[in-house]
C-alpha cells in the first residue's frame, strides 16, 4: 500500500474505541449477544407494557391453561386476512378418570389485536396506562401464549415482569462487587507489600469456599418479615459479597501488567504525573477489559438469585423474578401437569448464553493484540 | 517433597480455625435462635408456649451463653470429633451427617473424574480440528452446558423421567437398599443411581474444562517444538500425546482447585431437588431451622472439603510440574 493509501484508510486515524467496535462487530455471536440482551433489557424496561395482562391477575377455572399458538393469517369466508388469532380451548371430563382437561376448539377463533387495551398498570409507579404491546380484543377472553399456572395466571406476563428483578440483580450486583473489586484490586495492585499479600489470602479464603451453602447460609440469616424491596437489595449485596473476588483479581493482574509496559515507562520518562499516567494512560487499556469480566461475571449473578429463589430463600411471591416463578415447579407433578411452568428456565438460559457471548466477543475485541 | 506436603498440610490448620469462626460467625448472624424458631412454629400451630419451658430449653441446649463461649464448646468438642447436638433431630450430629458427608464426598469426586473423562478428549479433538464442525457442536453444547443452571437440568431430567420413561430419577438408592447396611449389592444399586446426578452435576464443569483445554493445547499446537518432532517424522498422535497434551494438561490439573467447590457447591441445590440422601437437603432445613450444629457442622465439613480439593491440586502440581519449586 502507498503511503498516500494508508493515510486514506480509515483505519489509520481510528481511536482505540472505534478499533475496538471495529473488531467486536467482525465476532457474529457477540453481535447476537448484545442485540438479545438489549431486546431483553428493553422488555424489562417496558415490562408492564410489552407483558399482556396483569402477572397477579388470577383465574381459578382456568387453572393450568396449556399454552396457544398465534395464528397471524385468518382464513375467513370473504378471503384471506391478516388478523392474529388464537384458538379456543374448552374445559372437557375424561369419560373414564372424570379428570378435567382443556380440548382444543377448532371452531372458536379469539382475535388478537396490537395496541390493545386491557388490564390498567402504572408504568415504574409513575405512569398509569391501560395499553399492551398485544392483548385479545376483547378483554374478557383469554389468551394463554405460553400457558397457565396454578391460579390461571398467564406465565408470559409473569416471566416478563419477572425479567426486571432477575436482570436488574445481575447489574446492582455486578456493580457492587466491582466496587469491591476495584478498590481492593487496585489496593492491592497499587499499594503491593504486606496489603497486597493480605487482600490476596482473604481472596483466596473466599475463592475456597464452596457459593452456594455459604449464600444459603447468609440469605436464611435474613429477618423472615423483610419487606420485598429490602429483600430484593440484601440478596444483590449477599450474592456481590461473594463475587466481587474475580473482578479484584482481574484488576489487580491487569494494573500490575500494565505497570511495567513499555507505554507507561514512556510516559513516565516523559514526565507525566502520576495522575495523568494513571487516568490517561493506564485506564482507558483497563476499561474495555473490566467491561468484559464485568459482562462475563453478570450470568453468574443471574444464576446465584434464580437458585435462591427457587430454594425459597431468595425473593418470594408476591415479588416476582425467574426464580421465585421457578419455584412452582419444584416437584415431578406440577412438572408433569404443565411442562410449560419451566420456560423462566429458558428465559434464564438465553439470557445467561447471551450474555457469555457478548462478554467473549467483548474480551476478544478489547485485546490489541489479537487477529 | 515430604517437607513441602507436611507445611502445607500444616498450613491447612490456621485456615480451617478461620472456615470454622466464619461459619458459626453466620450461623449466629440470624436474628433469634432454635428456640425462638421452635416457639414460633408451636404458636403458628395454635399451642400455647410456657416461657419458663424455653428459658430451661435454652439453659440445656447452652443457648444462652455468649457467642464466643458456644463457639469454644462446639470447636473444642469437633477436635475431638464430637460435632455437637442436633435440636431438630435430637440425635448426636455425627450420627446424621457421617454417610451424608460421604455420599456428598463420592458425587463430588466421582463427578470429577466424570467430568475429567469427557472434557479431555473433547477438548483436544476441538483443538486439532479447529472450526471443524464437531468443533462447533462442542462449542456450542459447552455454552449451553454452561447457561442452563444445574437444578433446571434436574428438572428437565426428572420430567422426561416420568413421562418418558415413567421412572423416579430421584434419590440414589432403591427403596429396598436405602436404610441397609453397606453391602456389595448396596454398592451397585448406588452406582445404578449415581449417574444422573453425575450428568447434571459434570456437565457444567465439563463445559469450562472443555474451553481450557481447547485454549491450552490450541497454544501449544503451533510451537516450533511441534513443528520439529514433526519433521523428525513422529506419527501425529504419538506426537500430540506425548508432547503438548502433557504440556496443556498442567492447567487441567490446577483447576481442581476450584472445580471440587463448584461441584461441591452444585450437589447442594441438585441434591435439594432429586432429594438425595446427600448433604444439601438436610443443611438447608438446618439453616431454616437454626439447628446451629447440624448447620454447622455440614459447612465446616464442606468448607474443609474444597480446602483440601485446593491442596491436593498443588500436591498434583508439584509432582507433575518440575518448573514449580517446594518453597
Amino acid at each position: 500500500m502507498s503511503e498516500a493509501a494508508i493515510a486514506a484508510s480509515p483505519l489509520a486515524t481510528a481511536s482505540e474505541a472505534q478499533l475496538t467496535w471495529l473488531r467486536f462487530r467482525r465476532h457474529r455471536l457477540a453481535m447476537f449477544g448484545l442485540v438479545v440482551m438489549l431486546l431483553l433489557y428493553g422488555i424489562a424496561i417496558f415490562a408492564e407494557f410489552v407483558a399482556p395482562f396483569s402477572p397477579d391477575k388470577s383465574n381459578a377455572r382456568l387453572v393450568f391453561h396449556p399454552p396457544q399458538a398465534i395464528h397471524f393469517i385468518d382464513d375467513a369466508p370473504d378471503g384471506w386476512h391478516f388478523r392474529p388469532f388464537v384458538y379456543g380451548y374448552r374445559l372437557a371430563r375424561d369419560p373414564k378418570t372424570l379428570a378435567a382437561k382443556y380440548v382444543l376448539d377448532g371452531q372458536r377463533k379469539n382475535y388478537l389485536k396490537f395496541f390493545a387495551h386491557g388490564d390498567s398498570y402504572d408504568l415504574w409507579t409513575l405512569i398509569p396506562g391501560n395499553m399492551h404491546l398485544i392483548g385479545p380484543e376483547d378483554p374478557a377472553q383469554p389468551m394463554f401464549l405460553l400457558g397457565g399456572d396454578r391460579q390461571g395466571r398467564d406465565v408470559l406476563s409473569r416471566i416478563i415482569i419477572g425479567a426486571r428483578a432477575s436482570l436488574s440483580i445481575g447489574l446492582l450486583g455486578v456493580a457492587n462487587s466491582l466496587l469491591l473489586g476495584i478498590i481492593f484490586g487496585g489496593l492491592s495492585g497499587y499499594l503491593g507489600g504486606r496489603v497486597d499479600w493480605f487482600i490476596q489470602r482473604v481472596i483466596e479464603f473466599i475463592i475456597s469456599l464452596p457459593t452456594i451453602p455459604i449464600w444459603l447460609a447468609l440469605a436464611a440469616a435474613l429477618p423472615k418479615d423483610m419487606s420485598p424491596l429490602t429483600k430484593y437489595f440484601c440478596i444483590t449485596l449477599i450474592i456481590s459479597l461473594i463475587g466481587w473476588t474475580e473482578l479484584a483479581r482481574v484488576v489487580r493482574g491487569r494494573f500490575l501488567a500494565l505497570r511495567s509496559e513499555s507505554f507507561v515507562t514512556a510516559a513516565w520518562l516523559d514526565g507525566c504525573s502520576r495522575k495523568r499516567i494513571i487516568f490517561r494512560h493506564m485506564l482507558p487499556s483497563l476499561t474495555s477489559h473490566i467491561i468484559a469480566s464485568v459482562t462475563l461475571a453478570i450470568p453468574a449473578m443471574i444464576l446465584a438469585e434464580t437458585a435462591l429463589s427457587f430454594l425459597g430463600v431468595g425473593l418470594q411471591p408476591p415479588a416476582i423474578s425467574w426464580g421465585a416463578l421457578l419455584k412452582e415447579a419444584q416437584n415431578v407433578e406440577s412438572i408433569a401437569a404443565a411442562p410449560w411452568l419451566l420456560l423462566p428456565g429458558a428465559a434464564v438460559a438465553i439470557t445467561v448464553l447471551a450474555l457469555n457471548f457478548l462478554g467473549d466477543g467483548l474480551r476478544d475485541a478489547a485485546d490489541p493484540h489479537a487477529h | 517433597m515430604g517437607r513441602f506436603i507436611a507445611r502445607r498440610l500444616l498450613g491447612m490448620i490456621p485456615f480451617i480455625f478461620l472456615v470454622s469462626i466464619t461459619v458459626f460467625l453466620l450461623i449466629k448472624l440470624t436474628p433469634g435462635d432454635f428456640v425462638s424458631n421452635y416457639a414460633a412454629s408451636l404458636a403458628a400451630s395454635g399451642e400455647t408456649v410456657d416461657d419458663s419451658m424455653l428459658a430451661d430449653m435454652r439453659t440445656r441446649y447452652g443457648l444462652d451463653q455468649p457467642v464466643i463461649v458456644q463457639y469454644w464448646d462446639w470447636i473444642s468438642g469437633v477436635v475431638k470429633g464430637d460435632f455437637g447436638y442436633s435440636f431438630q433431630w435430637q440425635q448426636p450430629v455425627v450420627s446424621l451427617i457421617g454417610e451424608r458427608i460421604g455420599l456428598t464426598l463420592i458425587m463430588s469426586v466421582s463427578t470429577l473424574f466424570f467430568t475429567w473423562a469427557i472434557a479431555l478428549p473433547i477438548g483436544v479433538y476441538s483443538a486439532v480440528r479447529r472450526y471443524s464442525w464437531g468443533d462447533y457442536f462442542f462449542t456450542m453444547l459447552g455454552f449451553l452446558g454452561l447457561a442452563i443452571p444445574g437444578f433446571l437440568m434436574a428438572l428437565i431430567l426428572m420430567f422426561v423421567g416420568v413421562s418418558v420413561f415413567h421412572t423416579d430419577v430421584g434419590g440414589l438408592f432403591s427403596p429396598e437398599y436405602a436404610n441397609a447396611p453397606w453391602s456389595w449389592e448396596r454398592v451397585v444399586d448406588l452406582a445404578k443411581h449415581l449417574w444422573v446426578p453425575m450428568i447434571i452435576l459434570g456437565t457444567s464443569g465439563a463445559a469450562s474444562l472443555i474451553r481450557i483445554m481447547r485454549a491450552n493445547l490450541l497454544d501449544q499446537l503451533h510451537q516450533p517444538y511441534v513443528d520439529t518432532a514433526r519433521a523428525k517424522g513422529l506419527s501425529e498422535v504419538t506426537l500430540l500425546i506425548r508432547y503438548p497434551i502433557r504440556v496443556a494438561l498442567n492447567p487441567f490439573v490446577s483447576t481442581l482447585g476450584f472445580v471440587l467447590p463448584q461441584l461441591v457447591s452444585g450437589s447442594v441445590i441438585i441434591s435439594i431437588v432429586l432429594n438425595l440422601p446427600t448433604a444439601g437437603p438436610l443443611l438447608l432445613q438446618a439453616l431454616l431451622g437454626q439447628d446451629q450444629y447440624l448447620a454447622g457442622a455440614f459447612l465446616l465439613l464442606l468448607c474443609s472439603l474444597t480446602v483440601f480439593g485446593t491442596l491436593v491440586s498443588d500436591i498434583l502440581l508439584a509432582l507433575l510440574d518440575p518448573r514449580i519449586r517446594y518453597q
